[in-house]
């Protein structure tokens, strides 16, 4: 907890004398790193089960949670639109599905701005578990929702280490390195 | 906390405009995902097609992944040979003369086997794979099951075309991109391969449960003959899969059929053989749209 408070702090090196962020580095990272994650079906692992959990949507869910305000409350369209592209799910199933939750969760921010560690845990955990459920009965009916217990599980499981590389990223997007 | 009533960031016109303006792009994004997700249950064509083509333009870097992680796996086979090899070695002598007698025997039974063919007018089709390439991913997070095959329409691959390792069948191929195509394989729910059993040959139809086994449904009811260990191979009805390739074995009974295990598991098969329609291979006169029809055929047939 005192890592994530210590990741929510403006970075030291933004103090270096005659150095800044790049902006478009600052800009861009957030929505490569979603489309990176979107891209894990191609990674060369065959699976015969849904296990692995759904990367691209963890990584946006903790950029969300990091830096609210980050991410437009309309970017589940294009990110949503290129998950598809690669997930295997029915196409517009990740559209609907990331612009629901990017609502959603705009809400919540607005309602309760404080949060620690544990609610965003249980919080995120709670929104994997419904947008699993949601994408199998798209994807396969109502057959499809007993086979993704065990992918709910990994996925909440995992999701505090997703947060902790998107705070690592968090920290080199605001690295100042470029002179003025 | 209640959210403020009032959610204006200020009084600077563009400022509120571009809020307003960003919820109603959000709100537009839901709808135009349930028109897609409605879309794509009538008619995948048009999705197809923008899939296939998002997966050409990453296809290279993928194969490359795929071939890297057969090497690192080499790398990792080489070193454990190393301490097992003695006990290897003696085991291998021993199953060399074991082989040897066996293959006497294979060639006599083949001798046979196309003797009896001959008496049969069979036609002979083992016809060469039109590709051999590896599996570069799968659907990982999805309950459907789909993979990403390193060659495309480039190599001569087509839809429906089955997609087999040496062990047994893997899938067909459904989308087809320049330099990818994707393929649905045998685990997948809505798959659906016609199959016989290979010592008697009682039929049954082979479905896909989406967690790496199958079901297995007989044609005819009754008095369940299956039984644990048994060995499925496609039947080749449908006109889709060359009959007498290997498909699955049965690991467990149900009151209608069994669960199997399928043999040819893509997740151990380094590279994979795409081949030709069964119908289009033994080249008969409307042997396309035949195979066309043949899932649908299949489907009302159980």
């Amino acid at each position: 907890m005192a890592v994530l408070k210590e990741l929510r702090k403006p970075v030291a090196a933004a103090q270096k004398i005659n150095r800044a962020p790049s902006p478009t580095l600052a800009i861009a990272l957030p929505w490569v790193l979603v489309m990176f994650g979107s891209l894990s079906p191609l990674a060369p692992v065959i699976g015969t089960s849904p296990v692995v959990p759904p990367l691209g949507f963890m990584i946006l869910l903790a950029w969300l949670q990091m830096r609210p305000g980050l991410f437009p409350v309309w970017a589940g369209l294009p990110l949503g639109l290129f998950d598809d592209l690669y997930s295997g799910q029915p196409f517009g199933s990740a559209v609907l599905l990331w612009s629901i939750f990017m609502i959603l969760l705009d809400i919540v921010e607005t309602r309760f701005p404080w949060r620690g560690f544990i609610q965003n845990w249980i919080m995120a955990a709670g929104v994997i578990a419904a947008y699993l459920v949601a994408s199998a009965l798209f994807a396969s009916g109502s057959s499809g929702v007993a086979g993704v217990g065990l992918q709910i599980v990994v996925s909440a499981l995992t999701y505090p280490i997703v947060g902790r590389l998107i705070g690592l990223a968090d920290r080199l997007r605001l690295t100042a390195f470029k002179a003025i | 906390m209640a959210p403020p009533n009032n959610r204006r960031p200020g009084f600077s016109r563009r400022a509120q405009y571009s809020t307003f303006v960003a919820y109603l792009i959000a709100t537009a994004g839901v709808l135009v995902g349930g028109f897609l997700l409605f879309l794509s249950s009538r008619d995948d064509a048009t999705a197809a097609r923008a899939r296939t083509t998002a997966t050409d333009l990453v296809a290279a870097p993928a194969v490359a992944a795929a071939s890297a992680r057969a090497s690192g796996s080499g790398w990792f086979d080489s070193v454990r040979g190393y301490f097992a090899s003695g006990r290897e070695v003696k085991d291998l002598r021993r199953e060399v003369q074991v082989a040897r007698v066996r293959k006497i025997e294979a060639e006599a039974l083949r001798e046979e086997n196309q003797r009896l063919r001959g008496l049969l007018k069979i036609l002979e089709t083992d016809g060469k794979p039109v590709a051999v390439a590896r599996l570069v991913g799968s659907s990982l997070s999805s309950t459907r099951r789909f993979a990403t095959l390193g060659v495309g329409a480039n190599a001569g691959v087509r839809p429906g075309m089955p997609v087999r390792s040496e062990l047994g069948l893997v899938g067909r191929v459904l989308e087809v991109g320049a330099v990818s195509a994707r393929v649905l394989l045998v685990t997948d729910p809505d798959s659906v391969v016609p199959v016989r059993r290979a010592a008697d040959g009682i039929t049954a139809f082979a479905t896909g449960l989406g967690d790496g086994t199958l079901q297995i449904r007989l044609v005819n009811l009754g008095l369940n003959p299956l039984k644990q260990g048994d060995t499925l191979v496609t039947s080749g009805s449908g006109g889709l899969y060359r009959p007498g390739v290997a498909m699955a074995v049965v690991i467990r009974l149900t009151a209608d059929g069994a669960i199997a295990r399928p043999l040819g598991n893509p997740t151990t098969a380094e590279l994979v053989m795409v081949e030709p329609e069964w119908v289009a291979m033994a080249a008969e006169p409307d042997a396309v749209s035949s195979a066309e029809t043949a899932p649908a055929q299949v489907g009302s047939g159980n």
